[in-house]
């Protein structure tokens, strides 16, 4: 019996991790070709700051969950996820505000 | 389970194609900065990637977690080098 549910939630822990990965490429690609083809730098600092976030999230806590929550590998996934939640959105923002204040104009469909 | 891993991984590999046009093209040295945090962002995932590729995820990880740190402050030092007020621009 116990072994039963616990085999069934492995498994939902390998599905859920296969989920998660495939959407963090997706997003990832989604973000990438944000990048390529924007129009103007603070529309691609947008998809470099959150698509691409959401997508490392994503792909670092399904490979976790595919290695397992709670091994030392896995709590290393998860404070990666953490460390770039916070810190790429804040380098994206820290870069668009250089860009801000050193007179880069921002595209509008006039000019 | 390592099929879905390897497809990632090469899909990952093809989407490198547009930050990577972005660095050599980008009109200002902006665009090109964005361009490089999204390599950083997208290598970081292939690194994890291919530590469970080859087995060795233990040690692959302490690598991600320097390369994390190592784009994020590359960035920020980059940002604070190029905060420079409007006249002082050529």
């Amino acid at each position: 019996m116990i072994a039963d549910v616990l085999g069934a939630l492995l498994l939902v822990g390998d599905v859920l991790g296969v989920l998660l990965l495939v959407g963090g490429v997706l997003f990832t690609a989604i973000g990438s070709v944000g990048v390529l083809r924007l129009p103007d730098f603070y529309t691609r600092a947008h998809a470099a700051g959150k698509p691409d976030t959401l997508g490392v999230l994503l792909s670092v806590v399904g490979l976790a969950l595919l290695h397992g929550v709670t091994t030392l590998v896995g709590i290393k996934l998860l404070l990666i996820a953490t460390f770039v939640a916070i810190a790429n959105p804040a380098a994206i923002h820290a870069l668009s505000r250089a860009a801000l204040r050193s007179g880069l104009v921002p595209w509008s469909r006039e000019t | 389970m390592t099929t879905v891993i390897a497809i990632s991984a090469v899909v990952l590999m093809i989407t490198l194609i547009g930050p990577i046009y972005r660095v050599a093209r980008g009109p200002t040295v902006y665009d090109r900065m964005v361009g490089v945090g999204t390599v950083g962002t997208t290598t970081l995932i292939l690194v994890c990637l291919s530590g469970w590729l080859s087995q060795r995820l233990d040690m692959f990880i302490d690598i991600a977690i320097a390369y994390a740190m190592l784009n994020f402050v590359g960035a920020l030092v980059v940002a604070k080098y190029l905060n420079v007020p409007k006249e002082d621009v050529g």
